[in-house]
């Protein structure tokens, strides 16, 4: 269970939000939404633990993410603006080193697997500065098909993306919340999910 | 009277008491400054052996030695602001590190001016002139760390963690370039003949050591005070200074 | 440590890399003779401080390439949220840069040596030292690195942070081989640049594992 608990955010002397309160449960959507700039990625980058609330805490299971680092990094997947994807390797290899970089190690075939349900079959050796910036996105998102977390942290995962991928990314996050997965992301696209809870979070 | 010490740790409180103490830490500076002078130029008596050029060690031995010192103060605090996430910690580190460089200007170039008249060259490669010239290196990349940083907080924790690594270093460069130096003794001149003083000339430096502890103290509240300035602007309590006019 | 696999799979798919920091090497070195001219028992007592400085120049160089082009395509991002220890792997990234940059310097030393007429033993003695402060460099470095990851200038302000602190390594790196030139033993030289290597193993990879949680704030 993730919580957080009056949080705020400062960036240089502007205070972008403050008093941030949620509690997201086991099978919880949390669709985090407001203007550009009004803080949506600096939420999320200290949801993962990149960086600190200038206020407030941030738990997991009722201990601090700060205590437990590791542990935490361990159940939480976090895709971000950036990709995450080195330009001068192949798609497989892409795949199967941020997945063990994530802590679990996949075989050839694992990989393969996940890369061709994200429709990327067939182009797992090509290098990925060949590929359009749809079909990056998509590597950088057949890591949640490997991953076996329970939290999934995602920044704007549907930009770039076609129908057919939208589609796909909403059945991934239906089976994952099914699951009693959690799942906290930002979206300007409509996406109709449906979850055991749904929390909306609005930044002003 | 029991003093409540972590009041003055908030930048709003330490500003206006920063603000009574600079005007004391001032007047004291000049005295003693005025007083060290005197007893080094007037009453300590001619060297024996350097002439009157030796006079320059009552600027030189305490700018050496503030210089060695401050960094050494200033890795504190660096490090306590990391550690506590004490905003005022890492601003009074960022505060010392230019009165810590400008120490150690002046003793590099008082130590050519010394240098000219007794070895008969501007500059040797001895290990302490040597050493002196690395420690500016430290500083100035230490203020060019932060001053390429632009959020402050990044500064400061950047800014600590490099001065840590070198206050972890001083001491192995210090001894690296103390036995290059015995290794390569043919080619400079030693300065360890320690020659006895006189007590006046001793007394004279002691004053001057006073002296430019008591500068460095007012010159760096005055600095912190500007930097808690730039940093606080956009809180109520520097508003509130700003609308009645009181800077200080 | 697959991440020192990795590194140096993405090396070897940009190999000019790699050559361009070991011609930068050899270049810097061909100067000198070019400058104070080519006279020989000159150029002998000169040898071990100007490879040893090139070297230095040269690792600082690649220095940038440790952690920024993973900063810029997010994999950095990705390993400071990994469950595994940053500052492991932060050592396999030094590890990696070392043995892409440091092992050619190391290698090519004695062919430049031979240019600066160093006697056999010296060569010796120049590749033992190398061998063991390159790895030195490339760990110190690492703090420079990620310290100025993403900062205007970043290239110039490194070598402010980090030339000051390979000071030690360059003493007694160039300082082995003058000890052996001069007939006098040179194994205290090398236990201490060995020391280096472990002080700086043990702490050095904290220290940017830390620099870096700091710059990707």
């Amino acid at each position: 269970m993730l919580q957080g608990i009056s949080l705020a955010c400062v960036r240089g002397d502007r205070e972008l939000f403050k008093d941030i309160n949620f509690s997201l449960e086991a099978g919880g959507l949390m669709q985090v939404r407001g203007p550009n700039g009004s803080g949506k990625t600096s939420l999320l980058r200290m949801l993962c633990g990149l960086s600190n609330p200038a206020a407030g805490e941030i738990l997991w299971s009722g201990t601090s993410i700060r205590s437990l680092n590791g542990d935490y990094f361990a159940a939480m997947t976090y895709i971000g603006h950036l990709s995450g994807t080195k330009d001068d390797l192949t798609v497989i290899e892409n795949l199967r080193i941020s997945s063990a970089l994530a802590g679990f190690e996949i075989n050839d075939d694992q990989a393969s697997e996940a890369l061709g349900y994200m429709g990327l079959g067939g182009r797992e050796a090509l290098p990925v500065k060949v590929l359009s910036q749809g079909q990056r996105r998509r590597v950088a998102l057949a890591r949640l098909l490997v991953s076996k977390t329970a939290l999934w942290i995602l920044d704007e995962p549907l930009v770039a993306l076609d129908v057919m991928a939208v589609k796909l990314i909403q059945e991934l996050l239906e089976q994952h919340l099914k699951q009693d997965g959690m799942v906290v992301m930002t979206t300007h696209q409509e996406i109709d999910l449906t979850a055991a809870s749904t929390t909306q979070l609005h930044l002003a | 009277m029991a003093i409540n010490w972590f009041k003055y740790s908030s930048p709003a409180s330490f500003y206006s008491l920063a603000g009574k103490m600079i005007p004391i830490f001032v007047f004291v500076a000049l005295i003693l400054l005025a007083a060290g002078l005197y007893v080094g130029f007037f009453v300590a008596p001619t060297d024996f052996q350097q002439g009157e050029a030796y006079r320059i060690i009552f600027i030189h031995v305490p700018a050496a030695w503030m210089s060695m010192f401050l960094y050494v103060v200033m890795a504190f605090w660096a490090g306590i602001g990391l550690a506590f996430n004490t905003r005022l910690s890492s601003m009074l580190a960022t505060a010392i590190a230019p009165t810590g460089a400008m120490f150690t200007f002046i003793a590099l170039w008082t130590g050519a001016l010394w240098g000219k008249p007794m070895w008969g060259t501007w500059w040797v490669w001895d290990a302490r002139l040597t050493s002196e010239l690395i420690l500016f290196f430290l500083y100035i990349g230490f203020m060019s760390l932060q001053a390429a940083i632009d959020d402050p907080r990044r500064a400061d924790k950047a800014g600590a963690i490099i001065a840590l690594v070198g206050v972890v270093n001083i001491p192995i460069i210090y001894f690296s370039v103390q036995w290059w130096n015995t290794l390569h003794q043919g080619a400079s001149v030693s300065v360890n003949q320690a020659p006895a003083m006189a007590s006046t000339m001793l007394t004279g430096m002691l004053i001057m050591v006073l002296a430019s502890w008591m500068y460095s103290i007012a010159i760096i509240l005055k600095r912190t005070r500007i930097i808690i300035l730039e940093r606080e602007s956009h809180t109520a309590w520097v508003a509130e200074l700003q609308k009645k006019g009181v800077m200080r | 440590m697959w991440i020192i696999k990795r590194d140096l799979l993405l090396a070897m798919r940009r190999q000019s890399d790699v050559l361009t920091t070991l011609f930068f090497f050899i270049i810097v070195v061909s100067l000198f003779p070019l400058s104070v001219g080519p006279e020989m028992n000159m150029l002998r007592t000169m040898a071990p401080g100007v490879v040893w400085v090139a070297a230095l120049l040269a690792s600082m160089l690649s220095l940038g390439r440790m952690f920024s082009n993973d900063y810029l395509d997010g994999t950095l991002e990705q390993m400071l949220l990994s469950p595994q220890s940053l500052s492991l792997l932060v050592l396999g990234k030094a590890l990696a840069h070392w043995l892409v940059t440091g092992v050619p310097l190391v290698l090519m030393a004695p062919v430049l040596g031979i240019q600066y007429d160093l006697p056999v033993e010296a060569l010796f003695v120049l590749t033992t030292a190398l061998l063991l402060g390159t790895p030195v460099l490339s760990l110190i470095g690492a703090i420079g690195a990620a310290l100025t990851l993403g900062l205007r200038g970043g290239g110039v302000l490194v070598s402010l942070l980090v030339l000051p602190l390979y000071i030690p390594v360059l003493i007694f790196g160039a300082g082995a081989v003058e000890a052996n030139m001069a007939g006098v033993g040179f194994d205290a030289h090398l236990s201490l640049i060995g020391a280096f290597l472990l002080v700086s193993l043990v702490f050095a990879p904290w220290a940017a594992a830390s620099s870096l949680r700091v710059s990707l704030e």
